[in-house]
């Protein structure tokens, strides 16, 4: 009746995760409970669950992104603590333990933190800067959304209901085959990752249709700013890349399900077609992320130096550079394959190169930088670190793409110091930047400025403080992932990082404080005009928050920098003419897929084969009740549209004109 | 928002504000070729596992080309009359539409049932996939076409459903449009597939 499902599967004797997941499970029947006795229910399930917006749904994806990141970051600090303590000493968490920790760490911060953070900036942003009012397909968006939810839920289940992965953040046979990982959990982590794949496939083609199909009149290729084509590359890496991952999942479950022989040692099964296949995918996505980060930085850095970005040309053809060469350097992840030297050249040398365009970008950034009238608000303060950071992490990233150097490097906390360089100096510190840079236009307050700036710094000093003497540790010889230890020269070194963890987590402390303050003092932070920082984009010539419709009527756009453009004195344009607007309606749909998504992900897991086949049908059935609906947009009233606008027109000319650009 | 309403703006604007059948069109091609580089990854493993058959029967030993020959046959028909029934759709004549759907649906049932005979054939020979790598790739290559293939009449009996409950509305138009897409599509992948995988492994 319920497969491999028993009591045996709660992990009665492991504390840690019974109570960190009974924690969560609690604060979340906490918060259901809150909702609905308040009675905020209808407005949660009108105005957010069933909302096919672009800018909830990205609300909705950054929020996910920042719970999960408090997961993601738990477990960072507890391997951190767990090395600190563990010099010939077996610390606090058992290796079967630990191993889950490592796996559930990169799976959570990589697919729950990293992309959601993304597609959830990207998914708010884009059409508002594209001067259109949704996306190309809304109902998917949300669909796509729901589903990255169930892998997360998914993903979390498994603190407390079987086990997580122990196979690291990419199930790398034959540790995962079903012969070296009875338990559930490689299947826990391959559902999760399939289900929340496919939606991020789902979201991917949308941005894409989006952004070569719908513009504001005027708003041709060459005019969109930077961010957009950053998304365009990333969204076409996404719809390029993302099947690989679904296929080769695919494969490893069939393998661990009906005893294919994919990837096996027996049966002429191949293990390093995994590598390949895998990384086919997993170089891509690493540029999935960093190049919206790119486009953050290029938005924040031109707003706040008051200048257009410097080289744009140049900077759309580096992004559509990386976007083509990120294809063309997988092997670089396991030069150890044994390839030959011939190989190994050709993707080191391919390595090299996409440090070409990354470095003609650092240098557009400091030209943009340079002359500039430099406004250091905390979006500044996280793209300013990023360029210092960046740097760093960028030419130890050259240095392991020379074979011979990687052959030493190779799985040692040299690497792990130089992904977590890119990646929280990268992308990390790029999301922190775009979170506070959009945040007054989402909620239409600012959010506190000197909580902000405390917050960058102990990101930017706990980073240096962890992860530099991880370097220092790899060139020592320490490999990644070690429960325990017995060379008396790393301890120091390990200390010192966890000393780290723990500034980064005053920083996250500092983060949540300054979202509850600028909560509470809202009415002072109020951005009343929806343009608080000055901005040159679309964006910000919409109130703030933006009403559904995003624009009154479509801009008409005219050259680079649109709104910087609409707002020189003398353009000021007057009242136009307003007209009925239709929106498309809100949809359960992508709500109550999720739903039996989860229900036959978690069947799926546990072999609980009657439930998996009832919840494909459900989604299914799902989908024909949507496809059978009569009316899919609704109208608002001309007379609507000309309040909101006029409200906002009248604001915006009672606020002191600060148009005051760079030479 | 109205195409009309903008048209007055700017030079290009004709070119950028597009109707929902264009956008509807080439959203889902970007899923059909996301789909491809989903095959591509299968004909890559099958590629490298083609040989690897621990012992047991190789592609030479297993395929019956007359089987995939009316196999193909019934694909390529099927796609002919999916394409009548799009101009069916398009010309909202009720006989074309729904002739032509059902015999795509038969057409494709027949492709359908060959390709389980074959695997069942061949399970019961002892050549199922848990026997090599080879018949690991040869049956999940082949199989992700069978269910996509099952996908489509699955959805081809729900836009007969639809037109017949709905009319041919301008939503439906849309998904009569990417049905066409995708029933083509898994010819084409279909062509790719039997000549990499029977035509090259007879030869072997």
């Amino acid at each position: 009746m319920l497969g491999k499902l028993t009591w045996g599967a709660i992990p009665f004797d492991q504390p840690i995760p019974l109570i960190a997941g009974g924690l969560v499970g609690v604060g979340l029947l906490c918060l259901l409970a809150l909702v609905v006795l308040k009675g905020w229910f209808p407005y949660v399930w009108r105005e957010w669950i069933t909302s096919v917006d672009h800018k909830r749904i990205g609300v909705m994806y950054t929020l996910l992104a920042m719970t999960m990141l408090l997961r993601g970051f738990t477990d960072a600090i507890m391997m951190r603590t767990q090395q600190a303590l563990a010099f010939r000493a077996p610390g606090y968490l058992p290796p079967e333990h630990y191993d889950q920790i490592f796996a559930a760490h990169g799976t959570m911060m990589i697919f729950f933190v990293a992309m959601p953070f993304m597609i959830g900036l990207m998914n708010f942003v884009v059409p508002l800067q594209l001067g259109i009012r949704d996306v190309a397909f809304p109902t998917l968006n949300s669909v796509g959304f729901w589903l990255t939810a169930t892998g997360a839920l998914l993903a979390n289940i498994s603190l407390v209901v079987g086990e997580f992965s122990r196979a690291t953040w990419l199930p790398f046979p034959p540790l995962s085959e079903l012969a070296y990982s009875p338990g559930v959990g490689v299947d826990y982590y391959l559902w999760a990752i399939e289900i929340s794949g496919a939606g991020t496939l789902v979201s991917g083609i949308n941005l894409v249709t989006t952004i070569l199909k719908m513009h504001a009149p005027g708003m041709t290729y060459f005019r969109m700013p930077i961010f957009c084509w950053t998304t365009l590359a990333s969204n076409l890496l996404i719809v390029a890349a993302f099947p690989l991952l679904t296929a080769t999942l695919a494969m490893l479950l069939l393998d661990r399900y009906l005893g294919f022989h994919f990837f096996t040692n027996e049966g002429g099964g191949n293990v390093m077609m995994f590598m390949n296949l895998i990384w086919a995918w997993g170089h891509p996505e690493i540029y999935i992320l960093i190049l919206p980060a790119f486009g953050i930085y290029s938005e924040v850095i031109s707003t706040f130096s008051r200048k257009p970005i410097f080289g744009y040309r140049s900077m759309v053809a580096a992004t559509m550079a990386i976007c083509l060469l990120s294809f063309t350097v997988w092997l670089h992840h396991f030069f150890t394959m044994g390839a030959g030297a011939d190989v190994n050249a050709v993707f080191g040398i391919a390595s090299s190169i996409i440090a070409v365009p990354t470095g003609v970008k650092l240098f557009n950034w400091m030209f943009t930088l340079f002359g500039g009238r430099i406004v250091f608000a905390p979006p500044m303060l996280w793209s300013m670190g990023f360029l210092v950071t960046f740097i760093i992490g960028g030419m130890t990233g050259v240095l392991l793409a020379v074979p011979p150097a990687d052959f030493v490097l190779h799985n040692s906390l040299f690497l792990v110091a130089h992904f977590h360089n890119v990646l929280i100096g990268g992308l990390l510190f790029g999301a922190f930047a775009g979170y506070t840079f959009w945040f007054p236009k989402a909620f239409g307050f600012r959010l506190h400025e000197g909580l902000g700036k405390a917050a960058f710094w102990c990101w930017f000093i706990g980073f240096y403080v962890a992860f530099m003497p991880l370097y220092v540790l790899g060139l020592m010889g320490m490999t990644r992932r070690m429960q325990h230890y017995d060379v008396p020269e790393w301890h120091p070194w390990l200390l010192i990082a966890a000393a780290g963890a723990v500034i980064i987590l005053a920083g996250i402390v500092l983060q949540i404080v300054q979202l509850v303050v600028s909560f509470r003092r809202r009415d002072e932070l109020r951005d009343v005009t929806g343009d608080p920082w000055n901005g040159r984009s679309l964006e910000w010539s919409t109130a703030s928050p933006p009403p559904a419709f995003n624009f009154a009527v479509l801009p008409q756009v005219g050259g680079l920098d649109a709104y910087w453009a609409m707002k020189q004195p003398g353009e000021h344009t007057k009242e136009p003419a307003y007209a009925d607007i239709e929106m498309p309606v809100n949809s359960p749909t992508g709500f109550i897929c999720a739903f039996f998504a989860t229900f036959m992900g978690f069947a799926l897991i546990w072999h609980i084969w009657w439930l998996a086949i009832l919840s494909a049908a459900g989604a299914y059935a799902t989908f024909v009740v949507f496809a059978w609906r009569d009316r899919d947009e609704y109208t608002i009233p001309a007379a609507t549209v000309a309040y909101l606008d006029r409200t906002n027109r009248r604001a915006r000319e009672a606020a002191p004109v600060s148009i005051t650009a760079a030479p | 928002m109205s195409a009309s309403q903008a048209a007055t703006a700017v030079s290009h604007s004709d070119a950028v504000l597009v109707t929902r059948r264009i956008i509807a069109g080439y959203g889902f091609w970007i899923f059909l070729l996301s789909d491809i580089i989903m095959f591509s990854a299968f004909f890559a493993a099958y590629a490298v596992l083609s040989a690897q058959t621990a012992g047991g029967p190789s592609g030479k030993d297993l395929f019956n080309l007359t089987n995939v020959a009316i196999e193909t046959a019934c694909l390529l028909l099927s796609s002919f009359t999916c394409g009548l029934a799009s101009i069916g759709a398009r010309t909202k004549n009720s006989l074309w539409f729904y002739g032509a759907m059902t015999a795509t649906f038969f057409l494709g049932a027949a492709f359908l049932g060959l390709e389980i005979r074959e695997f069942a054939g061949l399970v019961a020979r002892g050549a199922g996939p848990a026997r090599s790598a080879f018949l690991s790739s040869f049956f999940t290559l082949v199989g992700c076409h069978g269910l996509h293939v099952t996908a489509g009449l699955l959805w081809l009996l729900t836009m007969m459903a639809q037109v017949l409950a709905k009319g041919y509305r301008p939503d439906i138009q849309r998904r009569i449009l990417c049905f066409g897409l995708f029933w083509h599509t898994l010819d084409i992948i279909w062509v790719a597939l039997f000549t990499v995988v029977y035509l090259l492994g007879v030869a072997q």
